[in-house]
């Protein structure tokens, strides 16, 4: 163990957030200096809650240092954790109240068109992201975190599923890459996560280990809510298992892609046209779909062409894509619009269905438009479509009226 | 020196006096009924100055002698260069070295550039400031360190003391980007070019002596003449007086920040469900990143709506010449230029009027033009429960801003506050705001990106927006919301000394700054 502990960030870039020093001291008891641009306002809350954490961990003799940038209550506790476990062993974990906001639990096959990645060592990001309405948040252990601040992410991505209001959208984390990415899973299995997103998945035993994992701290913790899983494939060997890892469990709702780490398997680059790509999302569509389950497309990087977003989004949706990664949330709206049905799907799937009840109501066993059959999946797909719309606004409940003659 | 205080309409202790003179604490909007005439600056007679026009003298310390520079006089500039100003420093240089004190600055505002004052409030050749007292300048006075009391008001308010004779200006230097020998000038035009020069105009009519000074001298007549020769007693020529690219900035951008977007799209939407976006409508945004967002989404909507806005009154911008242009909006009634495009429009489109304080806020006028408006975009430091609003102070008690034309924007018919419900962690909706620039009677909705709170008084609008799926919530909802985030934060702490008073549109006092406990 070292004697003294340093945690969190600091500069003009690190706003709601702060930098914590702390040493370890044989005597004299503990001493605070903050520097914080809201000292006049929040200076006494902050020693207070630096003070309990030390009482918490049985510190009774330190010197600490903090620059804080603003940081909310959440961010500051994370950090002295961080700042405070490189000092000394412990099992012991300063946990939060969880805000009743935060206890809701998601359907295995709720809409999952966006899920924005915030990276979890960066607070600034995580408070307004649910504002931006995506379908899901992910909470980022894995590659948007610098291999040096693992430790310290996992705590602040604890503490952030406790207490940031995410406004409804699917709580995510991605943890690191199995093996190492299973000691993630302590921190956050026991916060109310809606779903592990699996990284570089190469077969059906990385997604049993997670399982295992899930079900052990599950079994201690006393949770009894379903943790679904979404497994990135990423590499050649990946894309060749795909159906496999798709359907090894009930608690896996979807496949998603990872183009980046896949080009760079392949030997290749990535390009906007995607021709390199196009196996591999085919067969993530089709391993998906053959398991029942959602295909999740890759993201978008360049987050200031919305005209590419779109093309990219409309292809996506063409190959059978469910939903696709936001890097920035200016994304989001976007990628909602157009993997939303538009006006001529909606037309055809409102059409199938009136002609669906008025088979169901006259008795017959098979449905027809026309004089085209209608099998039970195509139905069943368009009144997927019209919940969809219902549900995005773009179909008012009451549709069926306008059929009524 | 005891001062005596009494509790104005807003519940604020204010005194009876400020700067030895008698001050009038804040009666309620619209109670101040001032009487007798306004102030005038002493007759002239064209026989005392050339008979070919030729006003020039030959440099700024002449002038300021000649026009009767002695101690504890009044002078004023004004802010049109924003923070590329050289002007103001310039003449406090030339004071301090002829060893003249207790001068008062009356600035229309003051911009971090003017920092260097700081030491001419030291060593005693500025006693204080009547301005907007930005950054530096501010933080000094909260810590207690100016000689007199600043007096904050807003632009209309300045037209308006300057007119009453609240203040009266001794010499005006008046930094023109384009002027003639005789002194007509204006902002149109030259390397330090910034639009108009309205911010000015008290100063050139109600001045005892008002020197022109250019960088940019043409033959008679320089026309438009923004500003009147016939008001000017001399003019100079100068190498240099502002910085181009720190009076104006080159392109005004749109933020990107999504959070401040999602604000901005709330508040257009707002604007929309509610009906006040209608053909023949006028509306107010100013030059910050949300607001120009703001304008962009009108833009779109009217667009959409295939209508036009009447007029628009800027702070022009890139944004708003294009609306402008594309025949979205008939009309740019502009107080301020903000960037290249605002400056090229106003040169060449008669649609793209140049606007005074006069014309626009001036609240002992026989109108002006800010209750016309339908909607007003407004920014705030802080608001609180009661819809009272703070521009000038921050949370922890420093006085870092101007009012600028906000106090005078707030007689709009719809005035509406976009701002975060946070910054950093410091929470903007309030039990009690600081200080009160506004009293929330005039203050109708807070759009937040957690929420929508309007006004109580505001039946009508509360009814329109019944079945909108408008976020809309009530301002205590809010500030029990972001103290949840945030936590309640502490109250700022100040010694019992005034440092600032802050005047309501009509004269009186509605608030004072304290000096920060540090």
């Amino acid at each position: 163990m070292k004697h003294k502990g340093i945690a969190g960030n600091r500069g003009k870039e690190a706003r709601s957030d702060c930098f914590i020093e702390i040493e370890l001291t044989e005597s004299e008891g503990i001493s605070i200096d903050l520097q914080s641009k809201v000292k006049k306002l929040f200076g006494d809350s902050i020693t207070e809650l630096c003070k309990n954490e030390l009482i918490f961990f049985g510190i009774g003799n330190a010197s600490i240092k903090i620059e804080d940038n603003g940081a909310l209550p959440f961010v500051l506790a994370a950090r002295i954790e961080a700042a405070l476990k490189q000092c000394i062993e412990t099992d012991k974990e300063y946990i939060l109240e969880m805000i009743p906001e935060n206890q809701y639990h998601t359907a295995k096959d709720r809409y999952r068109r966006s899920r924005l990645y915030l990276p979890g060592n960066t607070p600034k990001l995580m408070i307004n992201a649910g504002l931006h309405k995506p379908d899901g948040i992910i909470l980022d252990l894995e590659d948007s975190v610098a291999p040096a601040k693992k430790d310290e992410a996992k705590l602040l991505v604890r503490n952030a599923l406790r207490q940031v209001n995410f406004y409804g959208a699917e709580r995510m984390v991605r943890i690191n890459q199995t093996p190492k990415g299973l000691e993630d899973l302590d921190y956050v299995i026991p916060h109310n996560v809606n779903l592990i997103l699996v990284p570089k998945c190469e077969t059906v035993e990385q997604i049993k280990q997670v399982e295992k994992r899930i079900a052990e701290i599950s079994k201690e913790k006393n949770i009894s809510c379903p943790i679904y899983l979404m497994p990135i494939i990423e590499s050649a060997l990946g894309v060749i298992n795909a159906y496999e890892i798709a359907s090894v469990s009930q608690n896996v709702v979807s496949l998603a892609i990872g183009l980046e780490d896949y080009t760079t398997d392949l030997g290749t680059q990535r390009t906007k046209v995607g021709r390199e790509t196009f196996f591999a999302r085919c067969q993530i569509v089709n391993a998906a779909r053959a398991a029942g389950i959602q295909p999740i497309d890759s993201v978008f990087s360049d987050v200031s062409d919305m005209e590419s977003l779109k093309n990219i989004t409309l292809e996506s949706k063409s190959l059978g894509f469910d939903g696709m990664g936001c890097i920035h949330p200016r994304q989001i709206k976007v990628v909602h619009k157009y993997f939303n049905p538009n006006d001529k799907e909606i037309e055809k799937a409102e059409k199938i269905v009136i002609a669906f009840y008025e088979a169901t109501e006259k008795g017959l066993g098979v449905v027809s438009l026309g004089s085209k059959m209608i099998d039970p999946p195509v139905v069943k797909r368009a009144q997927r479509t019209i919940e969809m719309a219902i549900k995005v606004g773009k179909l008012s409940k009451d549709w069926r009226d306008k059929y009524v003659s | 020196m005891s001062v005596k205080l009494v509790k104005n309409a807003v519940g604020r202790m204010i005194p009876t006096e400020i700067n030895g003179k008698p001050a009038i604490p804040f009666k309620g909007v619209g109670k101040h009924r001032p009487i007798g005439r306004k102030y005038a600056p002493p007759i002239a007679t064209c026989t005392d100055y050339p008979d070919d026009g030729n006003k020039l003298a030959p440099d700024l310390k002449t002038a300021l002698i000649k026009a009767g520079l002695k101690d504890g006089i009044t002078i004023s500039t004004h802010h049109h260069f924003r923070n590329g100003d050289l002007v103001a420093n310039k003449i406090f240089n030339i004071t301090f070295k002829l060893g003249v004190k207790d001068l008062m600055w009356f600035p229309s505002a003051s911009f971090p550039c003017h920092e260097p004052i700081i030491e001419h409030l030291k060593n005693g050749t500025v006693h204080h400031i009547e301005g907007s007292m930005n950054g530096p300048l501010g933080r000094f006075a909260s810590q207690g360190k100016m000689k007199g009391v600043g007096v904050l008001r807003s632009h209309g308010g300045r037209y308006q003391a300057v007119q009453d004779g609240d203040v009266q200006i001794d010499i005006a230097v008046i930094a023109a980007p384009t002027a003639d020998p005789f002194g007509n000038a204006n902002g149109l035009t030259g390397p330090s070019a910034c639009g108009l020069l309205g911010f000015a105009l008290a100063d050139s009519q109600y001045a005892d002596k008002v020197i022109i000074i250019t960088d940019n001298l043409v033959p008679f007549p320089c026309i438009p003449w923004q500003i009147h020769g016939n008001y000017v007693d001399y003019v100079i020529k100068e190498d240099k007086i502002g910085i181009p690219e720190k009076i104006i900035s080159g392109t005004t951008r749109i933020t990107k920040s999504p959070d401040r977007l999602h604000i901005a799209e709330l508040t257009a939407k707002f604007c929309n469900v509610t009906g006040l976006i209608k053909d023949g409508f006028s509306f107010q945004s100013g030059a910050g990143g949300t607001s120009l967002a703001i304008g962009n989404y009108f833009g779109k909507i009217i667009r959409e709506k295939g209508i036009k806005a009447r007029f628009a009154r800027g702070g022009s911008n890139k944004f708003l010449v294009e609306m402008l242009e594309e025949g979205l909006v008939e009309y740019i009634l502009d107080g301020q230029t903000f960037d290249l495009e605002g400056v090229r429009s106003m040169r060449e489109n008669p649609n793209h009027v140049d606007t005074s304080p006069f014309t626009s806020y001036n609240y002992h006028g026989k109108g002006n033009f800010a209750p016309i408006l339908d909607i007003v975009i407004l920014g705030a430091t802080e608001v609180d429960v009661n819809f009272n609003a703070n521009v000038v102070t921050h949370s922890d008690g420093y006085l870092l801003h101007g009012i600028g034309g906000w106090q005078n924007c707030l007689f709009g018919k719809n005035v509406i506050l976009p701002i975060p419900l946070f910054r950093d962690r410091i929470p903007v909706i309030r039990d009690e705001v600081t200080t009160i620039c506004g009293p929330g009677e005039l203050i109708d909705v807070i759009v937040t990106e957690r929420g929508i709170a309007i006004n109580p008084c505001r039946r009508d609008l509360m009814e329109k927006v019944k079945d909108s799926d408008l976020p809309i919530k009530t301002i205590h909802e809010l500030k029990d919301e972001v103290e949840k985030i945030c936590g309640k934060p502490r109250k700022a702490e100040f010694e019992d000394k005034i440092i600032a008073a802050i005047k309501w549109v009509d004269g009186t006092v509605i608030d004072v700054v304290k000096k920060v406990k540090e």
